[in-house]
């Protein structure tokens, strides 16, 4: 195994995790609050500094106009795609954006793009990370749902680089989880995992088979989760208020919020109890309270459930399986922990559904094995191989407007088709592709990826150029495309204009800034947490000069001390971490036989009879010692 | 969505291969001295499988290699070597798959196999309809003569079908002579497969042997009921559709 550290991140909709593989076992990577889970909200404070996770929770209600949550929604889509997102969601764009222009978000009077607002979260779990590696950790491996397109997993991966991250694969969700199931479940068979999250839905039908992971179809919707759930309640809960209490609160986002946050506690509190009560404070003293029944909200989410059948259907179809032939049905993700999802499941895989594994964690898991795998791999997956596909079919625009399919959907990727092109009119130097991405026939069903022009076709009479144009879908689920004119043998020049996405050089600007913001963070954390070091020191130093100890150094000893006293209370004051480290070293190494004689006194001390206080040392022996080393991990 | 260069295999100019890490030779897709990819050759199908041009098949044993070199040549395996290398395994492994995919599926293989043979099939599929439809054109799909009376009985069906349910009818007895017919088509569809099984055993004995004529003569006749195969898979496809909906 090599020494570079890889770890797997599970960005999603509504929380974000990272772990790594210890040993044999993947874990999943703490915050600051002792959490493995991080809330994917970002906020901008009152002093315009980035917070993320629950810390950024409590400006969703307090200043909703400088947070934002479910990003993931946003990610890689066009403002055509989000019409129905922005009826839900507070998402603020900004107004003075120009055609063809990735969307940005509002917070408070900043913009950010939605790769800008992940990255942040990204940056975040890459600081849990090196906090709980004390070292810096710069590849990853980023799990994305597996029915993303390319232009999702394009801004998955350029949120990755913003943050300093070199994504060394995106990884589909489902299959991920696979990783982290089969390796408890080391059996051959033919596996569902079912992964119902925050903001997408997939289904994905895999082959394990002697430690090959191989997709046989994946299907999903990418806008279906648990946030379509509490936004059905919150419109129910909006209009019950403007029903019986004549109170209009839709514009009112403080409120708005502060329902979301009631109807997600009732959500949840249903799976676990037959009924729950939603109880929300509202202006004028008035105040919003329902009953909902677990039959009343299986019967009101039954039709957004069931958006998942087809989705398995087809799954199944496309992976040529029955139900009988699946021996295993994972459940994957927050939502599967309600009860009628279950039973969902269970009904259209007729067995009862896998519920081992932890829905929230085993996606970040499962990245963490690939992580370990991508690196070299150890004991336990140096045999696990994944074989994912790609979930939409690949296609080319031709004559007519109708798309012509060069890679299938389910097609085991790397994935790569050719296609040959030629020239209408004589001396014709460009020839343009539309490449579009999706299942229906008419390109202008489909997903737009981007157009392109082959340039510099050498002058020939039309129809004699033969350009082959090669695309490529990598490991990643991520479109390549590369030209050669045969004739000539001269390669083309292809100009991409991707329909949706940052350029290149966006990306490269937005690595700069936040690479050079994160040194500047990292810096002054560190700076401040030497600080507080020597304060503590210096301040146990101060203390044990009143003990009898200082009395029997000798004279030279007390004013070496006070030489490395002065040296570190002067670099104290300066911004050098490094500088302050040595300082504190040079202290602590001078304090040593003062150190000692405490020691000694304390014990002599105790032996009188004598209560700490009483040797007035202040503090208790251990805290006392002026060189104890402060704990900050 | 990113761009690339494509840069040129490098080859042994002896014809003689070696590998570029070890030397040793006769490389193929991964060095069997030293297990380091190599880079990919433009080779078809078969041969990247180090099969003959026949079309039958030991499709376990294929599946069962194909496990073996995605073993050796996914990217997966490449993730700490030079870019050169991870390079070399992404299109050696998308070529993999490429074959793999290709030649799994029987009807894919043959399409394959003709297309090796110089034979560009006619374009059945769908999107010529849609094409069709789109730019008024007639669309170049040519009915196969014994199959035109049933065709033009059946589009009739299909058109009154849609007819009435625009008027918001379902005509139970014109469904119910649908359904036969969509029955009759997947009979035929049925002795069509058997049919091109025929000409896959006949192929195959004369793949070997200098007998050039022979060969475009089976050739020929696969291409026909492919056609024809195609033309009544559409069909079907089309009834289904307008039962469906």
């Amino acid at each position: 195994m090599s020494n570079q550290r890889i770890v797997g991140i599970d960005l999603g909709t509504t929380n974000s995790l990272v772990a790594f593989m210890q040993g044999d076992v993947p874990v999943v990577i703490p915050g600051d609050d002792g959490l493995n889970l991080v809330p994917s909200v970002v906020a901008l404070n009152e002093n315009d500094q980035i917070i993320v996770g629950n810390a950024a929770r409590k400006y969703l209600i307090e200043t909703p106009e400088r947070a934002v949550y479910s990003i993931k929604r946003l990610m890689g889509r066009g403002i055509e795609d989000i019409r129905e997102e922005l009826k839900l969601f507070p998402f603020r764009l900004a107004e003075d954006r120009q055609p063809g222009e990735v969307l940005r978000i509002k917070l408070g009077d900043k913009t950010f793009t939605p790769p800008e607002i992940s990255a942040f979260i990204l940056r975040q779990l890459k600081r849990n990370a090196e906090r709980f590696f004390a070292a810096p950790i710069t590849q990853a491996v980023i799990t994305v749902p597996a029915y993303f397109n390319d232009a999702q997993r394009q801004a998955t991966k350029d949120a990755g680089r913003i943050a300093g991250l070199e994504v060394l694969r995106l990884v589909n969700e489902p299959t991920a989880a696979s990783l982290a199931y089969g390796l408890d479940q080391k059996q051959n068979g033919i596996v569902a995992v079912y992964d119902l999250g925050g903001g997408t839905f997939d289904i994905s039908i895999l082959k394990l088979h002697d430690e090959i992971f191989e997709v046989m179809a994946t299907n999903g919707d990418t806008h279906l989760g648990g946030d379509d759930i509490d936004n059905l309640l919150i419109t129910i809960a909006l209009d019950d208020i403007q029903g019986d209490l004549g109170l209009d609160v839709r514009r009112n986002g403080e409120i708005v919020q502060t329902i979301r946050k009631a109807v997600i506690e009732t959500k949840i509190a249903l799976s676990s109890q037959p009924a729950a009560k939603l109880d929300i404070e509202l202006p004028a003293g008035k105040r919003y309270q329902r009953e909902i029944t677990r039959q009343q909200f299986e019967d009101l989410i039954r039709p957004i459930l069931d958006r998942t059948i087809g989705p398995c259907k087809q799954a199944m179809k496309d992976a040529g399986v029955t139900p009988e032939q699946i021996e295993e049905v994972v459940l994957v993700g927050g939502s599967t922990r309600i009860p009628t999802v279950r039973s969902l499941v269970k009904e259209m895989f007729r067995r009862e559904p896998h519920t081992d594994l932890n829905p929230d964690e085993v996606v970040a898991l499962g990245a963490a094995v690939q992580a370990n795998i991508l690196s070299g791999g150890s004991e336990v997956t140096q045999n696990m191989l994944l074989l994912d596909v790609t979930p939409l079919s690949l296609g080319i625009e031709v004559a007519g407007g109708v798309t012509d399919k060069i890679i299938l959907r389910n097609s085991t990727v790397p994935a790569s088709a050719t296609q040959h092109y030629t020239t209408q009119i004589d001396g014709q130097a460009n020839v343009a592709v539309h490449v579009l991405q999706g299942e229906r026939e008419l390109a202008k069903d489909c997903r737009s990826l981007a157009r392109f022009d082959l340039k510099g076709i050498p002058p020939m009479p039309a129809g004699l150029p033969r350009i082959e144009v090669k695309f490529l879908i990598d490991a990643n689920g991520i479109l390549h495309v590369s030209a050669r004119e045969q004739r000539s043998g001269k390669e083309a020049e292809i100009e991409v204009q991707p329909s949706y996405g940052l350029t290149d050089e966006q990306v490269e600007s937005m690595i700069l800034e936040s690479f050079d913001s994160a040194e500047e963070d990292f810096r002054q954390r560190q700076v401040i947490e030497a600080r507080n070091e020597a304060e503590t020191i210096l301040s146990a130093l101060e203390k044990s000069k009143k003990s009898p100890a200082w009395g029997q150094l000798a004279n030279g000893e007390r004013k070496q001390i006070a030489k490395l006293e002065k040296a570190l209370e002067e670099v104290k004051q300066q911004d050098d971490y490094e500088k302050i480290r040595k300082a504190i070293d040079a202290l602590n190494q001078g304090t040593m036989r003062l150190a000692e004689l405490m020691m000694d006194t304390a014990v002599t001390t105790a032996l009188k009879g004598k209560t700490m206080e009483q040797a007035d040392m202040g503090e208790s022996p251990e805290t006392g010692h002026p060189v104890a080393k402060a704990d900050f991990e | 969505m990113a761009t690339e260069s494509t840069t040129a295999s490098p080859l042994a100019e002896t014809g003689e291969r070696v590998c570029w890490s070890c030397s040793a030779p006769q490389a193929a897709q991964f060095c069997t001295s030293c297990g380091k990819v190599q880079p990919s050759q433009s080779v078809d199908y078969f041969t990247f499988f180090g099969l003959p041009r026949k079309l039958n098949i030991d499709v376990t044993r294929l599946q069962r290699e194909f496990y073996e070199l995605s073993r050796k040549l996914h990217p997966d395996l490449y993730g700490q070597t030079s870019k050169q290398e991870q390079e070399w395994s992404l299109e050696q492994s998308s070529l993999l798959n490429d074959a793999y995919r290709t030649l799994k599926d029987p009807i894919k293989r043959t399409e394959y196999l003709l297309r090796l043979e110089g034979v560009e099939l006619e374009e059945q599929s769908k999107s010529a309809t849609e094409t069709a439809r789109v730019s008024g054109e007639i669309k170049k799909q040519v009915v196969p003569p014994d199959l035109l009376e049933e065709v033009f009985e059946l589009n009739m069906q299909l058109e009154e079908l849609r007819m009435s349910r625009k008027m918001g009818e379902d005509d139970l007895a014109l469904i119910r002579e649908l359904q036969a017919h969509k029955t009759e088509f997947e009979k035929k569809f049925e002795v069509l497969t058997q049919e091109l099984k025929q000409y896959w055993d006949q192929w195959d004995r004369v793949a070997d042997v200098d007998q050039e004529e022979k060969r475009h003569q089976i050739r020929d006749k696969m291409v026909d009921v492919l056609n024809r195969r195609n033309y009544i898979r559409n069909l079907v496809r089309d009834v289904n559709e307008a039962l469906g909906s």
